[in-house]
């Protein structure tokens, strides 16, 4: 970090110190620029990032038949905007960070676009807009602004609309604030598209998206004395078609499925999904490793991807009593637990996602690898996120970690050089194609299904 | 393969990626406030002027200033005439949706009363396009007024325009691309239905129907909402062939939002249907809503009780409802049992006469007992609302006998809410049985209210003092309730005491000043030597409420020497508000003791050592017209005005300073 940490202070985009872009390095990151989540929309051609600095920046997928090769399926920056800004919480004298926890996007209503972004605390809708005309012609002054003489205005003029520039507009619509006590972990937008949730460690809400002054709390799994606390909430979201059902998982490992038919408050839930502990695997960190850090429903409603933070699993909603898949994400890091706990790593937040078929799932790891598993085929691939190792368009390379004491083939990296500060914490795979977008850090990766690319 | 297929296209880090965009540049604020003095000296046309700002205000910076502009939209077009008005300004009114909501709520509401502007009935098509694209917009309020707007100048086509602009703009919003079009357009079929053509009526049919099945749950929600309504416009046959199948269906629909708005429909529906098709047509799918799997379509049905036991008539009451509404009241979750709950009286009110106390007695009754003893506090307190209401429909026994019990329970219920609302309606039963009935369970719930450890509840209970005093008697009142209402004026929270000294002047309007010089005067005068301040100001603020309703002669005698020995009060705070009660009272006072007793006082503490009791004491002097020595009664009237104007300070020697 260095000299620049005092860039910490959010500077509005431009950024202050634009040479900096053109030589992006490590040394230079400074906290701000901190990926925090990746998003596609509904249609997968615009791709929103949140990061540590409240800033949201907007892709948009270029579109197909340009002149350029390649250049097909590129995400350009279409809008960035600062979303939040850092608080001060006076009264219990607490900072409010404006890091974006998460940014969900509301199915498309008409020509603009919304998405909902949140902090710890404070949850916003904001509509992305275009527009291609402006009015022009004053009566009183000239294009300019200068004051026309009064005598020769002599008869009215109604401004008219002329084309311009295409200027992409974001505006705050709606803020949804002091709803939660605790640290806003989700957002998740209903199928009825008029109601969302937000989780924090305790509570679920449930909001009307018109409304701001009034939430509904769904779960409440705060106990009545806080030194009896055992679990808390670490994800949760809503069935993808099915508006009365929502998931959340716990810092215990289990998942919670709750039917909102059933009850005003889902503090009862109609299905518990918890696989029972092998009681010789039992260790120190067990519970530590078995907290889920995401879950996702699959786009055809009928499982839950979860990862915890050795594993990836895949549940069967209808099979409580155990994951029908289990997808060992970077196994030989079990011997290492105990220097991870040391450094904090392993209370990383690892997210996973589903491909748009529902067949492959994709989920991070340290060194800027990532996961991938075909749970058809069941083979699985670790690839490398970086700005070195290859030119616009390689085929990325598949790498493979050397389990401590196991052979070591060439180009293999063994388990203690990996660099534990470069984690792929976020991802996000396209509804349709075979796009993927990794957060790696300050950086944000695209990479694309080669046969896809090259079919255009 | 699919997996190792994987290309790098590209890369952008964050920095980048902000030094790339490029960033919108708000325009600085241009205000147009060029003088008017400058105007008028000039020797353009001045009527046009204020025109001309207007109009440039409709694309100014500021949202107030376009605001403003769009407000007064019928000057501008005006102005520019009927031609101009649709030939340039509504062109350029149909691409404003770029703007704020509120603009666009106002330019909304504007244009339904245009029509005399854009030319008369015969142009009044030229405001559908504006509205039409303001009917697309995301903004729920904005649509709606739009719908609005364009539901009102559909009366103003005649025929053939209806046929000819109207009905095409609704079949382009409900074929329209964005979920928003499609929602407006469910609004604006019953509007044109009764007045085309056949043909385009069957069309109409056509498009509402495709609405009804529509891929998002939005246009179904606005389908099913105004389903009612254009269920009412259509043709009694169409609405057993066309309207019943969309309802069945919207009533079955995967969505929950859907299904509950469904139910309003039903009530529509159902009283547009001849008696004998209801039980095949409505029913099945009524009966279906009251057990559906979700409590917010139960909680719908119970919200909506009252109206359907009007819709279906009283022999599918006895035989449906009743069964239902006691489903309704054991309902599992707890917001039904409460919405059923709310709906007991009005449901029992509207039963047939000739077996309704029958059905209460043997099938609701039952239920509302075991009510009484929810777990859920709103559920009791919903019920114990409208409880007392039963009373006048079973009559003095059955009272007595059934109800009696119920209420007594409810006043010794944990919660204060269901004691308060019980004690709130306490007047339908002393119209039937006598409050005397109630009164010895009715005195514990009230001390303990009083003294409940919230002052919300205890200021609850203080509200309703008054209409208790009147129900109960004076006796009674002095007996048990006297002491209570003196101790509310010690109460630790002022908001507590303020009522209280309200309640005390309320009191003595219902009994009378005798009564508040035998009982209430002597205590709160009393409370004059009280150690602490807080009580003697008290005393004060009693003073201020009673001295009307007590009239000239116990204020003058009673009260008066009490306030004027407390303008030697050592804390600042009661000498102020000793003068602000003077001049509260003073108006009930005679002039004579104004000018021996009052103003002496008033002048001594006008020279206080404290700032805030001089200021007070010199307010108080002017309008009590004490300054009167040296100025004629004209010259007083003017005083009085002036100070009401600024604040005026009074000289020894007679000069009027403006401070």
């Amino acid at each position: 970090m260095g000299e620049d940490t005092n860039d910490d202070v959010p500077t509005p985009p431009p950024h202050q110190h634009p040479h900096r872009g053109f030589l992006p390095d490590h040394n230079y990151v400074t906290e701000a620029d901190i990926i925090s989540t990746v998003e596609f929309n509904h249609t997968g051609e615009l791709l929103a990032t949140g990061d540590k600095g409240g800033r949201v920046v907007i892709f948009q997928r270029e579109p197909e038949g340009k002149t350029e090769p390649f250049s097909q399926g590129e995400y350009n920056v279409y809008s960035t905007f600062q979303s939040h800004e850092p608080e001060f919480d006076y009264l219990k004298s607490l900072e409010i960070e404006e890091k974006i926890n998460k940014i969900r996007w509301l199915p498309q209503q008409n020509a603009a676009h919304f998405l909902l972004s949140t902090n710890d605390k404070t949850i916003k809708l904001w509509k992305v807009s275009e527009r291609d005309k402006r009015p022009e012609g004053y009566n009183l002054k000239d294009e300019e602004g200068r004051i026309k003489d009064i005598s020769t205005v002599t008869s009215l003029q109604v401004p008219v609309l002329m084309p311009m520039d295409l200027m992409v507009e974001v505006s705050p619509r709606r803020v949804f604030a002091n709803a939660h006590t605790y640290h806003v972990n989700s957002i998740s937008v209903n199928s009825d598209c008029e109601t969302y949730l937000s989780a924090d460690d305790l509570r679920i809400n449930l909001w009307h998206l018109g409304i701001t002054d009034r939430s509904f709390n769904i779960v409440d799994i705060k106990p009545a004395n806080m030194e009896d606390l055992t679990e808390v909430i670490t994800a949760a979201e809503f069935h993808p078609f099915h508006c009365n059902l929502f998931v959340y998982s716990s810092s215990k490992g289990t998942l919670r499925l709750c039917d909102m038919r059933e009850q005003a408050l889902c503090d009862k839930h109609s299905k518990l999904f918890e696989e029972p502990e092998d009681p010789s695997a039992r260790s120190f960190f067990s519970e530590i490793i078995s907290s889920v850090s995401d879950v996702k429903f699959s786009h055809s409603g009928r499982y839950l991807l979860t990862r915890d933070y050795l594993t990836a699993k895949v549940w069967d909603l209808n099979m409580e009593n155990k994951p029908l898949e289990t997808y060992q994400v970077h196994d030989y890091l079990r011997s290492k637990l105990c220097s991870l706990y040391e450094n904090d790593c392993i209370f990383d937040k690892f997210e996973c996602a589903w491909n748009g078929s529902d067949s492959v799932i994709m989920t991070g790891a340290y060194n800027n690898f990532f996961r991938m598993f075909d749970r058809n085929t069941k083979r699985d691939v670790t690839l490398e996120a970086s700005r070195e190792s290859s030119k616009p368009r390689a085929v990325l390379k598949p790498r493979r970690v050397c389990a401590a004491g196991s052979k070591r083939r060439k180009d293999d990296i063994s388990v203690d050089s990996l660099d534990f500060s470069k984690k792929i914490l976020h991802t996000a795979w396209h509804p349709a194609e075979n796009i993927i977008a990794i957060a790696a850090t300050n950086n944000l990766y695209i990479f694309q299904d080669k046969l896809n690319s090259e079919m255009h | 393969k699919l997996l190792q297929t994987f290309v790098k296209i590209q890369i952008s880090s964050s920095t980048l990626a902000y030094f790339k965009t490029k960033p919108v540049v708000k325009q600085e604020r241009h205000s147009i406030t060029l003088s008017t003095s400058k105007m008028a000296g000039a020797d353009g046309d001045d009527s046009l002027y204020p025109i001309a700002v207007l109009i440039d205000e409709l694309r100014n910076e500021d949202v107030q200033l376009r605001l403003n502009s769009i407000k007064k939209l019928s000057t501008i077009a005006l102005a520019l005439g009927v031609e101009r008005t649709r030939t340039e300004l509504l062109p350029f009114l149909t691409d404003t949706i770029y703007d704020e909501d509120e603009v666009l709520l106002a330019l909304a509401e504007q244009l339904g009363n245009f029509t005399m502007l854009v030319g008369g009935p015969e142009y009044v098509h030229c405001l559908l396009p504006p509205l039409e694209s303001l009917a697309t917009v995301e903004e729920t309020v904005v649509r709606d007024k739009a719908v609005e707007s364009l539901r009102k100048i559909s009366q103003e086509h005649s025929p053939v325009d209806l046929e000819v602009h109207f009905e095409p703009l609704v079949k382009r919003l409900a074929s329209g691309d964005w979920f928003t079009s499609r929602t407006s357009a469910c609004g604006l079929f019953s509007v044109c239905y009764p007045r085309v053509s056949s043909t385009v009526k069957a069309e109409i049919r056509q498009h509402f129907r495709t609405l009804c099945s529509d891929d998002t749950p939005m246009v179904r929600r606005a389908a099913a909402s105004k389903l009612g309504e254009f269920a009412k416009v259509l043709e009694l046959d169409y609405v057993k062939s066309d309207i019943i199948s969309l309802f069945t269906a919207l009533a079955s629909d995967e969505q929950d939002s859907v299904r509950l708005l469904a139910v309003e429909a039903c009530v529509s529906i159902a009283t547009l249907l001849p008696q004998e098709d209801l039980e095949t047509l409505v029913m099945p799918t009524l009966r279906q809503a009251a057990e559906d799997k979700s409590w917010r379509v139960r909680y719908m049905v119970a919200d909506k009780f009252s109206e359907l036991q009007k819709a279906v008539g009283p022999e599918i009451t006895k035989n449906d409802l009743v069964p239902a509404f006691q489903n309704l009241l054991k309902d599992c979750e707890a917001e039904v049992r409460a919405a059923a709950a709310n709906k007991v009286k009005e449901f029992c009110e509207n039963l047939p006469e000739d077996s309704r106390e029958q059905i209460i007695m043997t099938h609701i009754l039952p239920c509302v007992k075991e009510l009484v003893s929810d777990t859920n506090q709103h559920v009791k307190s919903a019920l114990a609302s409208v409880i007392m209401g039963l009373s006048t429909i079973l009559g003095k026994d059955n009272t007595v006998e059934h109800l009696l019990p119920l209420f007594l329970a409810q006043l010794k219920d944990e919660c204060p809410e269901v004691r308060l609302n019980i004690i709130s309606n306490l007047d339908c039963v002393n119209e039937v049985i006598g409050i005397r009935q109630l009164s010895q369970s009715l005195l514990p719930a009230i001390v303990e209210l009083a003294e409940d450890a919230k002052w919300r509840v205890r200021l609850a209970i203080i509200e309703y003092m008054p209409l208790l005093a009147g129900q109960l008697g004076v006796e009674f009142f002095d007996e048990k309730l006297n002491t209570l209402c003196m101790a509310w004026l010690i109460d630790h929270v002022y908001a507590i005491r303020e009522a209280a000294t309200c309640n005390l002047m309320k009191l003595v309007e219902k009994f009378g000043a005798e009564w508040a010089q035998n009982t209430i005067v002597p205590k709160v005068l009393g409370m004059a030597n009280d150690p602490n301040y807080l009580h003697r100001m008290t005393t004060l603020f009693c003073i201020n409420a009673l001295s009307e309703a007590c009239g000239q002669d116990i204020t003058t005698k009673q009260m008066l020497p009490v306030v004027l020995k407390m303008s030697n009060d050592q804390v600042a705070n009661v000498r102020f508000n000793v003068a602000k009660s003077l001049q509260k009272i003073g108006p009930v006072l005679d002039s004579n003791a104004l000018q021996s007793e009052v103003k002496p006082v008033l002048e001594k503490l006008a020279t206080d050592t404290d700032m805030d009791v001089k200021y007070f004491a010199q307010e108080a002097i002017t309008p009590l017209a004490l300054c009167c020595g040296s100025f004629s009664p004209s010259a007083r009237t003017l005083v009085i005005q002036l100070s009401t104007k600024m604040r005026l300070k009074w000289w020894n020697d007679g000069q009027l300073a403006v401070v």
